[in-house]
């Protein structure tokens, strides 16, 4: 068994004292959600059934928890939202675990650089800004993961692409049609395509995201890009199952993908260019 | 109500900027017309339907036309002339055009009648149409007086399932939940495309097409549900893209109450042309003024690209000059929804108040406007939790400066379209505070060196630099320099320029003189 101190983890500043790893431990190959002790394996839930409110809704929250597993199962509200809809919250302690031991997590492989370390990996490594353009593509009209990215002013304190010395982007904004992504990227020579799916209602995203794929391989020019894709819906092993090079989820930050952009282009050795 | 303290000086100076901003675009639209309001005065007339393949007959009609270069004295007098032709009644000749037994600009070549026959022929029709128009305005009226409306600031909530009669039952919901307000958000592809779709829909991407049935189903179902909760359910739509006055004139047909109806938003955040989208705006103005529909003008989205607090200003210059192009189409003051929305990073020190005076300068600069509040969306995050929170500081802002229309903000926000539960935790949240904190405005005074009002003073300022810098650049100008949220747009780009026309000399559209007389004398 793996076994790391409950509380405290491993942060610390003194070596031993009287509370010190005095909790019990965290099992981590048998891992459960903690709510206020170790291995309680509680959960917050909430949903709505389309039935009408009343003791029998009540009966369904609650089995349907039961029937998914949870024991202990507590509604603790049951609100009627009319026309035939009962919203419940809940707890119950989870039955399933875990083996943290044995997980796999995919994620690009990059160190994470700031932005001065950023611009001066390029200028040292490449000598050249890195060509970028964005789009979010398809019928998707939210711009805000793309802008966030892209844009000078950035996302969450950390300034955008546009703002790099080490890039020269272009944002194409919302609705824009793959072929016009795709022509746009050859005829600035760029080195990377960056995506953006946002709304993603009855897995559009995956249709959108597949065909550019699709384009660039029927035109054989795949391999001229490093393929980026960001959104909520998006992970980098949805991403890499679809043909791309990065999959960013929600909360990524430019730096992270500026990372990643600069490192791989490296990797490819495009540098000699 | 709180007061700030306002310099009448700096906003006579805005006003006046404004309409010279509003004389210069007058200009630049006169003598125009698009291929969507020619098929929007189709459909004034009752041309609906669609071909074997979907295609609206409107649009049949209209692309016919053009093609003969017929155009020029607009759709209306070759209409006329067809029916006259013909002998045919409108349904009668709709219909046959959808099957494509008769070609229109056929029956155009056959006509033989006096310009006074047809133009009298055609106002006569007209005018009977404005009247169905004209009834739906009194019908709400009086729906609204003997059911009442929800006080302000109204609750409103969107839908967007992609099937109507899924979207039905959660307004419905929505509605017995204490909505005011329902809009049916669009399919997201929808403002880009060149015809409306027809019949009741079932499929979209993040919302639901917007229809003429679809207006109707829900309309019907929110009349019904109105009645038994004892309150009038204002339905919204969007009245904006390449279809900006068809979807007026449908609205104005199905008694919508409300329309998104903003042609800067269309230029800046969907790359539409200028002229074409001006030109739009104006008739769809028109349209709904007639129709007493409240509009909602977009100047909230410039601060999602923009920051929010370099470029607060830029949001009160846009509503002056929305307000200005409003009223020269015959809007009430009372039927102009500024746009704004509570949009300040939360990490800011003191943000909540800089929101506040924002709010207050708003509400103090249009006092008869329903303004438009809407909801933190750039600073949501996964964090539901939070995200609630944040919404709960919205609400707060917007009771204690007495905002109109308020866009209740989803906690899952940025996550999907709203869930059942989402939409109800959100009227809850609403509720909450509106009542638990009802007069908390006029308890509270604002301090004269205070944050507060140096922040009106400050912001109000710079808008009226703003608004006097475009009234010597011109709004299209500008708006191809990038003064609004941060985007450029080339003067003579965008998408739908090909449908901009030049009005010939005889160009007639019966409804413009219509509606604009019917507005003055009310």
């Amino acid at each position: 068994m793996n076994l790391e101190p409950g509380t405290g983890g491993n942060s610390s500043r003194v070596e031993s004292s009287a509370w010190l790893n005095k909790a019990a431990a965290v099992d981590l190959e048998n891992l459960r959600p903690y709510g206020d002790t170790i291995d309680d394996g509680k959960i917050q839930l909430s949903f709505t059934l389309p039935v009408s409110f009343g003791p029998k809704a009540k009966a369904a929250g609650k089995a349907l928890l039961e029937n998914i597993g949870f024991k202990e199962v507590e509604i603790v509200h049951v609100k009627d939202l009319k026309e035939g809809f009962t919203f419940f919250v809940a707890y119950g302690r989870s039955q399933a675990t875990v083996d943290y031991t044995s997980l796999q997590v995919v994620n690009p492989t990059v160190s994470i650089m700031d932005y001065s370390e950023i611009n001066s990996f390029i200028a040292e490594k490449i000598g050249r800004p890195i060509k970028v353009v964005g789009a979010c593509t398809g019928s998707d009209a939210h711009t805000v993961g793309l802008d966030a990215i892209l844009n000078m002013k950035g996302y969450a304190g950390e300034y955008g692409l546009e703002r790099y010395s080490g890039f020269t982007t272009w944002n194409l904004g919302s609705q824009v049609p793959n072929e016009v992504l795709i022509s746009k990227a050859v005829e600035v020579g760029a080195d990377a395509l960056l995506v953006s799916q946002v709304v993603t209602q009855k897995n559009i995203h995956v249709k959108n995201l597949t065909e550019l794929v699709e384009l660039l391989e029927a035109e054989g020019i795949r391999d001229e890009f490093i393929l980026v894709v960001g959104g909520p819906k998006i992970g980098h092993e949805l991403a890499m199952e679809l043909g791309f090079d990065a999959g960013f989820g929600p909360g990524t930050t430019p730096p992270e993908v500026a990372s990643f952009l600069a490192q791989e282009l490296v990797l490819e050795g495009k540098e000699e260019n | 109500m709180a007061k700030l303290n306002i310099d009448s000086g700096i906003v006579a100076r805005c006003q006046q900027a404004a309409k010279t901003i509003a004389d210069g675009v007058d200009k630049e639209i006169a003598g125009l017309t698009t291929t969507s309001i020619e098929r929007t005065v189709l459909r004034l007339y009752g041309v609906t339907g669609v071909d074997n393949d979907d295609i609206p007959v409107a649009n049949i009609i209209v692309d016919q036309l053009k093609e003969k270069e017929l155009l020029a004295e607009g759709a209306a007098k070759n209409l006329g002339k067809a029916l006259l032709s013909s002998g045919l009644e409108i349904a009668e000749l709709t219909e046959a055009i959808a099957q494509g037994e008769i070609y229109l600009p056929q029956l155009v070549a056959e006509a033989d009648f006096s310009d006074r026959r047809i133009t009298d022929f055609l106002i006569k029709l007209a005018e009977k149409k404005s009247k169905e128009i004209n009834n739906n305005r009194k019908k709400r009226k009086n729906l609204q007086k003997e059911l009442g409306l929800g006080s302000q600031p109204w609750l409103y909530v969107i839908v967007a399932t992609g099937n109507i009669y899924e979207d039905v039952n959660q307004a419905r919901a929505a509605a017995r939940q204490g909505a005011d307000i329902v809009a049916v958000i669009r399919s997201t592809a929808q403002s880009l495309l060149d015809y409306v779709p027809h019949g009741p829909t079932t499929e979209g991407f993040g919302g639901t097409y917007a229809t003429q049935e679809n207006f109707r189903i829900m309309r019907e179902a929110l009349d019904d549900i109105g009645e038994e909760v004892g309150r009038y359910i204002q339905l919204v739509n969007y009245c904006s893209g390449l279809c900006m006055p068809e979807i007026a004139a449908m609205g104005a047909l199905e008694r919508l109450d409300m329309m998104l109806n903003d042609a800067m938003y269309g230029i800046l955040f969907r790359d539409i042309n200028m002229h074409r989208t001006l030109v739009d705006q104006h008739f769809s103005r028109l349209i709904n003024g007639y129709a007493g529909i409240i509009i909602n003008t977009g100047e909230d989205n410039y601060l999602t690209t923009a920051d929010s607090l370099a470029e607060a200003h830029t949001v009160i210059a846009s509503q002056f000059i929305n307000k200005e192009m409003a009223r020269r189409a015959g809007m009430e003051n009372e039927l102009i929804g500024l746009g704004h929305a509570f949009e300040i990073d939360p990490a800011q020190e003191n943000g909540f108040l800089l929101e506040l005076a924002q709010a207050q300068l708003i509400r103090q600069l249009f006092p008869q406007a329903p303004l438009k509040y809407m909801p933190p969306t750039k600073h949501m995050t996964g964090d539901i939790f939070k995200g609630y929170l944040l919404n709960g500081m919205f609400n707060l802002a917007s009771i204690i400066t007495g905002q109109g229309i308020q866009l209740l903000g989803m906690l899952t926000e940025a996550i999907h379209t709203p869930f059942v539960q989402d939409r109800a935790l959100s009227l809850e949240n609403a509720r909450y505070i509106f009542k638990n904190a009802n007069k908390l405005g006029a308890e509270i005074e604002f301090k004269d060196d205070g944050i507060i009002q140096e922040r009106a003073t400050k912001v109000l300022e710079e808008a009226g630099e703003m608004l006097e810098d475009i009234a010597e650049l011109g709004l299209l100008q500008a708006l191809a320099e990038g003064y609004f949220a941060n985007i450029k747009r080339p003067v003579t780009g965008g998408k739908g320029s090909d449908g901009v026309l030049e009005c010939g000399k005889n160009y007639f559209n019966p409804f413009t003189k219509i509606f604009r007389e019917e507005m003055l004398e009310r």
